[in-house]
Formats: C-alpha cells, sequence, structure tokens
C-alpha cells in the first residue's frame, strides 16, 4: 500500500506533462507554514490607503510598473514561508510586508515576491533589484553602511536549535567542538565562533534543519523566531535550547539613500502597531510556535 | 583592492585559496584513479563490467555538478555514509571528473596503433599487462592535451563546493560580498587566485608534454 | 545507439576468448552483476529504512502547482540554455577567427580573452556578473556567463580544428587565387566544423548543466525550482532533497542524452553528404 502510494507519486512525477493530468489543486490540509488547530487566530487585514503621497524615486517607479517588489525569505515556517503546492506566503514578515504595501498604497495582489538568501541582501537591495525587504533582517551598522533600515518592529535573539533528545547543548558554551550549522556569510557565523564549534554553512537554514534532523550536525544557530518556527513544524524532533545570547532587531531594508521611503515606512509600521494589527498579526503567525507576544520594540527613526 | 589587507581578510582569502587547492588535488587524484579504472572497465573483456563503465559515465557527465553535490551532501548520509563536507565534495567532484578522464582515456586508447597490442598478445601478456604496459603508457603521450583541459576544469569547477559548507574560494567571496566589499575588488582578488591555480596545472601539463615527447 | 556500445579496440586489447577464459568472464560478470545489485539493493534498503520512499515525502510532486512549477523551471533552462548556446558559438567562431588573425593584437587580444575566461570559474562569473550588472535579469547574467566561457571553449575547438585541416587544403585555395576570409570561410571552416563537431556539441552539452549555476543568482530554472521543492516541505515528514534529486536528475540525463543523440544524427548526415562526394574506400 505504501510502496504503491510512493510509486504513483513517482510515476505522476515522472509523466509530469503539460495537462498534468494526475495533479492536484490547492494546498493540503494538515501542512501550511501553521501548526495550529481548529482555533487558530485570524490573520487581520489591512485597509489599503489611496492617494499616497511618498516622494521617493523607488515608489514613483514601483507605482509605474503597479507592483511592488518585495524581498523574502521563503523557507522559514511562521515566518517567512512560501507553500510550495500554492505559491502562498504566509509569516510574520509577510504579514510586516503587507501592512506597509497596504500603507504605501498597494494591495497584496500587487505585491511581487522576491525570494533571497540572506548573502544576498545587500546587494539585491542597493541594486534595486527590490524594492524593500522584509526577512529576519538584523539591523546593524555594518549593513548600514550599504543599505538603511526601518525599524525595528522586532526583537529576536541569536539561539540553538536542537534534537529534543539533546541534553548536552544547554547554551552556547557547550557548544564547544560540537557541529554547529548556520547560513552562510550570516552574522550567526562570527556570534557563535567565540565558543569554538566546528561550523557547517549552507545558503539556507532549511538545509541545516535536514542535516540536523539526519544527525550530521548537532545544533542550528541563529535567531530564536526563525528556530521557534522549525521547531513547531517538527515538533517532537526538535527543540529550541531558549537561552538566546544575543539581540538582534529586525528592521526593514531599503535603498540608503531613500529618506522619503524609510519615514513612509516607519509611519506605517508606527501605525499598525498602534492600532493592534501587529499584536494580531504575531498571534496567527509566530505566535503558533509556542510563545506569546512580546513587547511591541520602539522605533528608532534616523 | 586594498581591502584584501584589511582586518582578518587575508586570513580568510589564503584559507579558501588552500582549500581550493586541496580540494582540487584531492578530486584530481580520484579523478584520475577511477577514471583509469573506467577506462579499463569500458576495454575490458566483460560485458558487465563494460556497460557499468558506460552507465556511469553516462549518468554523471550529463547530471550537471551543483545536482551531484546535492545528491551526495544530502543522498550519502542516509545511506549510513558520514564524512566532512571536504570528503563530500571530493567525491561528487571526483565521480563528475573521473567519466570525463575516463572518455578521454578511452579515446587515447583507441589512437594506439593496433599493431602494438597486437604484438604484446603474441608476445603472450594477458588483457591487464597490454593495458598496464604497452597501450595506456602510449595512450598516455595522445591524452595529455585533452587532459590537461579536463584538469584546468576542474579547479574551476570545485567553486560549486563552496555552496556545500566547503570554506574554498567561493565562499570567501560570498563572505567578503556580504561584508560589503566592492564587487569588482573581490572579483579582481579571486580572479587572480583562480588564474594562478589554472596557469600552473597548464605549466605542468606542458612539463609533462615536454618530458614525455618521443619522435613517433 | 545501444547503451553496451562495443568499444573500438576492445578486439585488438584481448585474445578472442577460449572456453575456459569464457569460463571465467561469465564468473566475472555473474559476481560483478551480484555485487552491482547487491550495492543497488543495499542502496535502496537502506533509502527505505530512513522513510526517503515514505509518500509524505514524495507529496509536492502531486500538486498541479508543483508540476506547472518543474515545468516552467525546464522551460526556463532550455531558454537560457539556447539563447547561451546560440551566442556561445557566435563568439566562438568570432574568437576563433581572431586567434586566427594575422595581425599580431588581435591574435593576442583574442587569445588572452579565451585564456582568461577558460580559467574563470563560471559560478564566480555569474556571480559577479549578477552583482555588478544584472541584479534585475538574473538571466542575463546567467546567459552571458555561459556565452563567454563557453565561447572561450568553442573558441580553442574550432580553432584546433581549422588547424588539424591538412595544410595542403589551405595552400591548395591560397594557389588558385583566394583571398584568406575565402580560404577560411569556404574551404578550411567547413572542414573544421565537420571533424569538430563532436567536441562542439560535448560543449554544448556542458551548456546546458551549467544553466544550473542560475539556482546561485536566482534564475528560476529546473534546479532552482527543484532546490525551492525540497527546502520548503509541505509537511513534517521531512525535506525531500532525494526525491527532487531522484525526480530532477533524470530530466537532466534525458535533456542531454538528446541533445547528444541530436548530435549523432547530424554527424551521420554530414558523414553520408561527404560520402556521396568521395569515391566509396574499398
Amino acid at each position: 500500500m505504501r510502496t504503491s502510494r510512493t510509486l504513483a507519486v513517482a510515476l505522476c512525477a515522472v509523466a509530469l506533462t503539460a495537462t498534468a493530468a494526475c495533479g492536484k489543486d490547492g494546498t493540503p490540509g494538515a501542512t501550511a507554514a501553521s501548526s495550529g488547530g481548529s482555533a487558530a487566530p485570524a490573520l487581520p487585514s489591512y485597509t489599503v490607503k489611496t492617494d499616497v503621497k511618498v516622494d521617493s524615486p523607488v515608489i514613483a517607479e514601483a507605482r509605474k510598473r503597479g507592483q511592488l517588489i518585495i524581498g523574502a525569505k521563503a523557507d522559514q515556517p511562521n515566518l517567512g514561508w512560501e507553500d510550495v503546492a500554492s505559491g502562498d506566503r504566509s509569516g510574520f514578515d509577510i504579514e510586516i510586508a503587507k501592512m506597509i504595501a497596504a500603507d504605501l498604497g498597494f494591495t497584496p495582489q500587487q505585491i511581487k515576491w522576491q525570494t533571497l538568501v540572506s548573502s544576498q541582501r545587500e546587494p539585491a537591495i542597493a541594486k534595486g533589484q527590490i524594492d524593500f525587504y522584509v526577512g529576519t533582517y538584523s539591523i546593524n551598522d555594518e549593513r548600514k553602511k550599504s543599505v538603511s533600515f526601518a525599524g525595528p518592529y522586532y526583537i529576536a535573539g541569536q539561539d540553538l536549535l536542537v534534537r529534543a533528545d539533546n541534553t548536552s547543548i544547554t547554551g552556547p558554551e557547550s557548544v564547544g567542538g560540537k557541529n554547529v550549522c548556520t547560513a552562510t556569510g550570516s552574522t550567526s557565523i562570527k556570534n557563535i565562533q567565540q565558543y569554538n564549534p566546528k561550523i557547517t554553512q549552507f545558503d539556507t537554514y532549511s538545509a541545516c534543519v535536514e542535516k540536523l534532523m539526519s544527525n550530521e550536525v548537532d545544533a542550528v544557530t541563529t535567531d530564536d523566531a526563525i528556530l521557534k518556527g522549525y521547531a513547531s513544524k517538527y515538533a517532537p524532533k526538535l527543540r529550541v535550547v531558549g537561552k538566546p545570547f544575543t539581540k538582534e532587531n529586525y528592521g526593514v531594508g531599503l535603498n540608503k539613500d531613500d529618506k522619503a521611503l524609510r519615514d513612509a515606512i516607519s509611519d506605517a509600521l508606527k501605525a499598525h502597531e498602534d492600532n493592534g494589527d501587529w499584536k494580531k498579526a504575531y498571534d496567527a503567525t509566530l505566535g503558533l510556535s509556542g510563545s506569546p507576544a512580546p513587547e511591541v520594540p520602539a522605533l528608532d527613526r534616523y | 583592492m586594498g581591502f584584501l589587507f584589511e582586518q582578518d581578510n587575508f586570513a580568510l582569502f589564503r584559507d579558501g585559496f588552500l582549500q581550493t587547492i586541496e580540494l582540487s588535488a584531492l578530486s584530481a587524484l580520484l579523478a584520475l584513479l577511477l577514471g583509469t579504472l573506467l577506462a579499463a572497465f569500458r576495454v575490458s573483456p566483460v560485458p558487465v563490467l563494460r556497460a557499468f563503465g558506460t552507465a556511469w559515465v553516462t549518468l554523471f557527465r550529463n547530471t550537471p555538478l551543483t545536482l551531484l553535490f546535492f545528491a551526495v551532501t544530502f543522498g550519502l548520509p542516509p545511506l549510513g555514509v558520514h564524512f566532512s563536507h571536504l570528503v563530500f565534495a571530493v567525491l561528487a567532484l571526483g565521480g563528475y571528473t573521473a567519466s570525463f578522464v575516463c572518455e578521454v582515456i578511452r579515446s587515447g586508447i583507441n589512437t594506439v596503433p593496433l599493431g602494438q597490442a597486437e604484438a604484446a598478445r603474441s608476445l603472450g601478456m594477458t588483457f591487464g599487462q597490454t593495458l598496464t604496459l604497452v597501450v595506456l603508457p602510449q595512450a598516455a603521450r595522445t591524452v595529455l592535451a585533452p587532459m590537461s583541459s579536463v584538469f584546468i576544469a576542474l579547479p574551476r569547477n570545485s567553486a560549486i563546493a563552496g555552496a556545500f559548507s566547503v570554506g574554498e574560494l567561493y565562499s570567501a567571496q560570498q563572505t567578503f560580498s556580504e561584508r560589503g566589499y566592492s564587487i569588482f575588488a573581490i572579483f579582481f582578488w579571486v580572479a587572480c587566485a583562480y588564474l594562478l591555480i589554472s596557469a600552473t596545472v597548464a605549466t605542468f601539463f606542458r612539463f609533462l608534454e615536454s618530458r614525455l615527447a618521443v619522435v613517433r | 545507439m545501444s547503451i553496451l556500445n562495443r568499444p573500438a579496440s576492445a578486439g585488438v586489447l584481448y585474445d578472442a576468448p577460449g572456453p575456459k577464459a569464457r569460463a571465467r568472464y561469465r564468473l566475472f560478470g555473474v559476481l560483478s552483476v551480484l555485487g552491482i545489485l547487491g550495492l543497488l539493493w543495499y542502496v535502496f534498503a537502506a533509502l527505505d529504512a530512513n522513510g526517503q520512499f515514505d509518500p509524505d515525502l514524495w507529496d509536492p510532486f502531486q500538486y498541479n502547482f508543483v508540476q506547472q512549477m518543474i515545468l516552467d523551471g525546464l522551460l526556463a533552462t532550455l531558454k537560457a540554455f539556447g539563447l547561451a548556446a546560440a551566442f556561445s558559438l557566435t563568439l566562438g567562431a568570432l574568437l576563433a577567427a581572431g586567434q586566427l588573425s594575422d595581425h599580431k593584437p588581435v591574435r593576442w587580444a583574442c587569445t588572452g580573452i579565451v585564456q582568461f575566461f577558460r580559467a574563470m570559474p563560471l559560478l564566480i562569473l555569474i556571480v559577479a556578473l549578477y552583482y555588478a550588472f544584472f541584479a534585475k535579469q538574473s538571466m542575463w547574467a546567467l546567459v552571458i556567463g555561459l556565452t563567454l566561457y563557453n565561447g572561450a571553449v568553442q573558441a580553442e575547438i574550432i580553432r584546433s580544428g581549422v588547424n588539424a585541416v591538412p595544410r595542403g587544403q589551405g595552400e591548395a585555395a591560397y594557389a588558385i587565387g583566394m583571398r584568406k576570409t575565402q580560404v577560411m570561410a569556404s574551404i578550411l571552416v567547413p572542414q573544421a566544423v565537420r571533424s569538430m563537431l563532436p567536441s562542439m556539441i560535448g560543449q554544448l552539452v556542458v551548456t546546458l548543466k551549467d544553466t544550473s549555476l542560475g539556482l546561485i543568482i536566482t534564475y528560476q530554472e529546473l534546479l532552482f525550482v527543484g532546490k525551492k521543492i525540497a527546502s520548503q516541505p509541505m509537511n513534517a515528514a521531512g525535506f525531500p532533497y532525494i526525491p527532487v534529486v531522484l525526480v530532477i536528475g533524470p530530466i537532466y540525463i534525458a535533456m542531454c542524452l538528446l541533445l547528444t543523440a541530436l548530435a549523432r544524427w547530424i554527424e551521420a548526415r554530414g558523414r553520408r553528404g561527404a560520402n556521396r562526394r568521395t569515391s566509396p574506400a574499398a
């Protein structure tokens, strides 16, 4: 039975035709990013503003093409996720992006998502490949040299994801000599390096999590917000250690010289934080990973 | 251009360079041994071995190297094979290059005059002796030129390993680019490193060619 | 085309087997078959025990959206390949002409360009092009990267082909008063292309495979789609890296084999034409 179903699926994939005769539509019920039950909190909806005046070349360009190009992650459950069976995006970062888009006068249908891995973010923003980027983007001085940030809209901390039966890793001090995986070129490497682990690097965290589940590495390290999503998706196999050892301010990354856009995005964040959308969005996305909504961080306008 | 000498950038660059050389050298060794063995399979009297050699070459020559890296990195651990990422990269790169080496050697064998093998056989040599003592040494000369392009290609291909947790030049480039240095400056230094490697390989083969050259 | 194509020199390297040798070969054959089957069985069993054939892991391939995505990826791969193949053959011809030029500066410049792009890793070239010039059009970073590298290689192939045409051909053409361009265009290059066709097609296969590097610069070709399916699993069964390799791999192999078969066919046609003009050899 089991094998025959596998065989059917395999044949289906091999016999892949333009008509896709054996295909299914839509999203399977139990999948999606959320592990929430029937009582899952509902996502907020955002009113799209009309005649918005932002003196920004990026927005003028976006308005001309009728599309806002937003960079995001696609493989982080509850945070920045894309369902491969439907192409739908979900997660906290996605909601933040939608809020901002609404205040800039763009409907969700007018957003064109662009998946970028961590190491591609600065070049993509600087070269105008995307209009702005919302995806676990920590604000730091080094990055401020090439891009600017609106926010922070969330505060995360670097933590460790381990297999549920692992009791030997209790915090960053205990990873010495252990095999720790993280994303190529991320700030997480520098922070963990001082504890002398063996470091494995891939361009996505999902490759790291697969290596963790197949016992190839002992821990995955990055921001707890990302890790919690994986932990809840693969419960009860994985757990987050729960001792954040850094402070990561998530911001919206945008063109370095576009002060008008930065102010507009800050205003949008402020408005949605004040009217409760932020909290609602959190409960319906990141909240599903098992931690209650934190305090809304204060915006840093510069 | 000067960024290379700031902070710990030079150490990173040097480590990447050495890792590229180590990875390339190990893969070259594996490719040479495995490729020769496969070529022997492909001309052997045992049909099954011929089929195996052909299947290997067909499979590895027609699969993108990146896909092979995926297959090795994520496919071997479930089979109970646990190595470091460097070894995985050597396996992928060596196995891939071996299929090219095999084809080069096989076509080299075909250029050895028939009389040579016939003479060897008439002396009573076995298949193994004919191949190793008479045919391959002569084939070695004609295969040097195509072999040099295969081995110049190898360090270049090794860049893909950078995306699979091997800290070589490409991953150094990624890190520099993440640190925000000018893409042109990074490209300049990385290009220099690769040109140096490929020039060394080319010189080595030219040296071999001049050593092995005989008047025929 | 038989997969067991007989090596050309096989008959020369060993004597026709006698009864004893035949028995020995048969034993070798049986042992290797057993060995290979055993290995395949082990691979299958180990993957199965690891849950890699769990239907949940193969689930994504059932969905229309995913199948459409794979098809789109395939088309994107073919599009990049088509452009890169056309451009690289053109560039290869130009660079080869430059390398064979009578003007020293042109010759040196072209040789320099060829050697430089032959030595640069394609991956690094593509990434540099992408970040420096083509952040908005990743396809062109891929196509231009492929063109520069494969054009350089094709130039080398064409050049060595032209040099391998018997010298008498060119001399005869000059003797009847043809100019250099004419000698090249109507005498040397046609003969060179015929003899170099296998290598040129071989390089085209490399070009086709290398389109997969588009993955690194977010060009949505076949392997990019595969990686996306693998890294965004639909359920908690895990990451379907192995199913993706098992589905995407054969597609690439089939495309490359088709291209090779096409090359053989063209080659056979060319040879037939050549034979018609010459008297059949005894």
